[in-house]
């Protein structure tokens, strides 16, 4: 059997990213994942745009992979872990934290949109919080449109 | 090659009403490696949990991916049917599209394209999932408990009944807590000490309860099984071994000062034991006022004592012991309401709180039961009880209930009765919240009976008048202005976490709220375990409570811990980091980052140049698979199972259309 998807297949490709911002979400699982599944469980609705990976800790979340993210095209990324103080591994999101202050710095240098990166702190019980980040985080990054950066400069250098 | 299956739940209408279910299961045959998919009604049902075991037989399925709800519920039940399938059990992943999908959007089209979404995102991470094995550790079979107030006490008796062994670290000389100050308990009105105080000699003589009173937990580490706990014991300057508690020498003490337990409405001695019934029932020396270590004078203590127990040269002592769990007892504190100025707390005598009151209804109390004014010592005829000082305030307090204040406050009016029929008594309450057996009842018959009067509503101002206290408050039931010409104000102050919670927490790893109360792992269903394995809460350290619930979590939480020691060995999560040795170029940033110092400098020799250099080692054991470790790691030496670089990216990869789907 072959592994690429037929034609038919094709057109069931989530269409979402038509007119939609797509955006990716790392949350880390004792707190703001926890906080989104009480969202679910409170019956908290917000936009569909976000699509979310699950880590241990925030620590965990390597500038790599939001940078994969926006080099890929998606519209934004949010990183989002427990409340300062409040780390199931006591300090993990400290480092987080800093890590995450020096690569937005990186993108600003580069010249991607601030809009496209954000970073919030929900705890498992934080369900509304979370909800309520998710619509600021798509309206920002909506506002920023789509993300071209990198197909720009492909063309640039193409 | 891959063989994925995907098993897509409808969750009844829970999933199915907002996400097109059938065609989830129907895009998910396009995904990459997957060979099988299908939807049922309630995946996690017995036949549901059967479907997944036969099709995984019977397609030879390599990976499992269960669109349902979160991992939270049902990862460990299908992890389990994997295994039971004949696969190793992590390779199963949930894809969240119940919480996370259905529940909170309406959009039928759109949860259906985010549910493909996740499932295609949890596929691609299955396909690079790796086999891991769970690793055993041996289990120490004693509880530590820290506090032996009534929450510690009832542990410990508990768990000894069991059949395992327990130490009990108390902070202050002697155990029994906030209860042994307690005059009557509500709504029985058993004398607290009557009740308490067997429990304490209970504890005091089983042979499997150690207890180290004036004691403190210094660190800990290690994990469930493992505790390592670095315990001070204080120096009390006795020798607790020749003491027997004679009290000659705080007979003879010449030094008196306000003592603590009394809240400072009586004296004790430099050398003390806090109340007549302590265990153990040995002096401290209170190095503050004690003359003879300020001025090298007196000694008086140490002439008369007939056992040569004291030893002022005596200093702290620090001991190792490992622990399998940890109950934490620590208690509660009270509200500081200095901060009402218009209740004129620290400023007029006569304005006190509830504790201050409970100990001058208690006949071995410093009043031997009298309720005085504190200003001159005259019996209080009218007393005013001020209801949620603290509690229920957002703004200046804290914005939960107390719980017990309501109860307190009615028992302590009807006892002020009791104790003398003549007084008045009146309660400003915001409401009354009496849920508990006999507590509606209780209120009722104080009204009722005793003539108790309750006025809903604040007090304005406290301010002092011919000696007495003038309270301005309001009954907002008949809108009239109340004015009282008090003796006595008694605050029903709130009860908050203990100032060093946070750092207790850190301690132990487990978290807190932002009243500092400890959290535990779920409010309905894990209300006395925490999200560390192995430490357990009880009592009001997790949130206010009073005496019947704080022995009930203590028996739950017992109950808890010698489950776990129960065992020999203990399973351990095997999502734990790893290094490559051959990549890792030891320059130990992780060692940095690593808050369980799981990580150690090791000397190897080369494979390649055959000399020797230094690795990351990591420790399996003490690993607790934050990944912390992972992304600081600047060659990419470490990985962590379970969530690996190159799960994380195939994830990422998934999540931009087709991209990845040739691979």
């Amino acid at each position: 059997m072959k592994d690429s998807p037929s034609v038919e297949d094709r057109d069931l490709e989530p269409k979402s990213s038509e007119g939609k911002a797509k955006i990716a979400a790392f949350l880390c699982k004792w707190c703001s994942y926890a906080g989104a599944d009480l969202a679910g469980g409170s019956r908290r609705k917000y936009p569909a745009n976000v699509r979310i990976i699950r880590t241990p800790c925030s620590a965990r979340i390597n500038p790599l992979f939001v940078w994969k993210c926006l080099e890929e095209g998606l519209d934004g990324v949010l990183v989002s872990g427990c409340h300062p103080g409040e780390c199931h591994y006591t300090e993990g999101n400290y480092h987080t934290r800093r890590t995450f202050a020096v690569f937005r710095k990186l993108l600003e240098y580069i010249g991607i949109e601030s809009e496209r990166f954000h970073m919030s702190w929900v705890s498992a019980a934080e369900g509304d919080k979370w909800a309520e980040v998710v619509k600021e985080v798509v309206k920002t990054v909506e506002s920023a449109g789509p993300n071209k950066y990198f197909s720009k400069s492909e063309e640039a250098h193409g | 090659m891959a063989r994925i299956g995907v098993f897509v739940c409808h969750c009844g209408t829970n999933i199915a009403a907002t996400v097109d279910v059938k065609k989830v299961a129907q895009a998910a045959k396009s995904f990459p490696g997957v060979r099988f998919t299908t939807d049922y009604r309630y995946m996690c049902s017995d036949p549901g949990q059967d479907l997944v075991r036969r099709m995984t037989k019977e397609h030879s399925l390599t990976g499992i991916v269960v669109a349902s709800c979160s991992p939270s519920l049902h990862e460990k039940t299908f992890r389990k049917c994997t295994k039971d399938a004949g696969l190793n059990p992590y390779f199963c992943e949930m894809a969240n599209i119940r919480e996370q999908c259905s529940w909170v959007h309406d959009d039928r089209e759109e949860a259906t394209s985010k549910a493909i979404d996740i499932v295609r995102l949890t596929a691609a991470k299955v396909r690079k999932n790796k086999p891991l094995q769970t690793a055993f550790i041996p289990v120490e079979k004693r509880v530590l408990i820290i506090g032996g107030g009534i929450s510690g006490i009832q542990a410990a008796i508990d768990i000894a009944f069991a059949g395992f062994k327990t130490v009990i670290v108390e902070r202050e000389p002697s155990i029994g807590g906030r209860m042994a100050m307690f005059d009557k308990t509500f709504p029985t009105l058993d004398c607290a000490a009557c009740i308490l105080t067997p429990k304490m000699v209970e504890v005091s003589q089983n042979d499997r309860i150690k207890l180290y009173t004036y004691s403190e937990v210094e660190t800990v580490s290690g994990y469930v099984g493992n505790f390592e706990v670095k315990i001070r014991r204080k120096a009390r300057l006795i020798n607790e071994d020749k003491c027997n508690g004679c009290g000659t020498c705080w007979q003879r003490c010449p030094v008196r000062v306000p003592s603590e337990f009394d809240m400072n409405l009586g004296k004790r001695k430099a050398i003390y034991v806090p109340f007549p019934q302590a265990v153990p029932n040995v002096p401290v020396i209170d190095r503050e006022h004690c003359v003879y270590l300020s001025k090298k004078k007196c000694g008086i203590c140490k002439k008369a004592c007939p056992f040569e127990a004291i030893d002022y040269e005596q200093e702290d002592e620090i001991i190792e012991e490992k622990f399998g769990t940890i109950i934490v007892a620590t208690g509660f504190t009270m509200f500081d309401h200095s901060i009402y100025g218009e209740y004129g707390y620290g400023k007029y005598k006569n304005v006190t709180t509830g504790l201050h009151f409970e100990r001058m209804l208690n006949s071995a109390g410093p009043t031997g039961g009298k309720v005085i004014r504190p200003s001159d010592g005259k019996e209080a005829q009218k007393v005013v009880f001020i209801q949620c000082v603290g509690s229920r305030d957002e703004a200046r307090g804290v914005p939960y209930c107390s719980r017990l204040c309501c109860m307190y406050t009615a028992k302590q009016a009807l006892l002020l009765k009791e104790h003398n029929p003549g007084a008045e008594a009146y309660v400003f309450y915001i409401d009354i919240r009496a849920a508990g057996k006999n507590y509606e009842e209780f209120v009722e018959r104080v009204q009722d009976e005793y003539g108790v009067t309750y006025l809903r509503g604040r007090v304005s101002k406290i301010f002092e008048r011919n000696g007495r206290l003038r309270v301005k408050g309001c009954d907002t039931l008949s809108g009239a202005q109340i004015e009282i010409d008090a003796d006595l104000v008694v605050l029903a102050t709130a009860l908050i976490a203990r100032p060093d919670a946070p750092g207790l927490a850190h301690m132990l790893h487990i978290p807190y709220d932002q009243n500092h109360l400890f959290t535990e792992a779920h409010p309905k269903l894990a209300p006395v375990e925490t999200v560390t394995t192995g430490v357990f809460l009880t009592g009001a350290c997790q949130s206010p409570k009073d005496v019947p619930d704080t022995v009930a979590t203590a028996s739950a939480a017992s109950v808890k811990a010698c489950g776990l020691l129960s065992h020999d060995k203990l399973p351990i999560e095997p999502q734990i980091a790893r290094v490559n040795v051959d990549i890792c170029s030891g320059c130990l940033a992780c060692k940095d980052v690593c808050p369980f110092g799981a990580i150690e400098k090791e000397e190897i020799v080369d494979r390649i140049t055959q000399e020797k250099r230094w690795v990351a080692k990591i420790t399996p054991s003490l690993c607790n698979g934050c990944g912390a470790c992972n992304t600081t790691c600047r060659p990419g030496a470490i990985d962590l199972d379970g969530f690996t670089e190159e799960q994380i990216f195939a994830e990422v990869d998934s999540l931009v259309a087709g991209k990845g789907d040739e691979k």
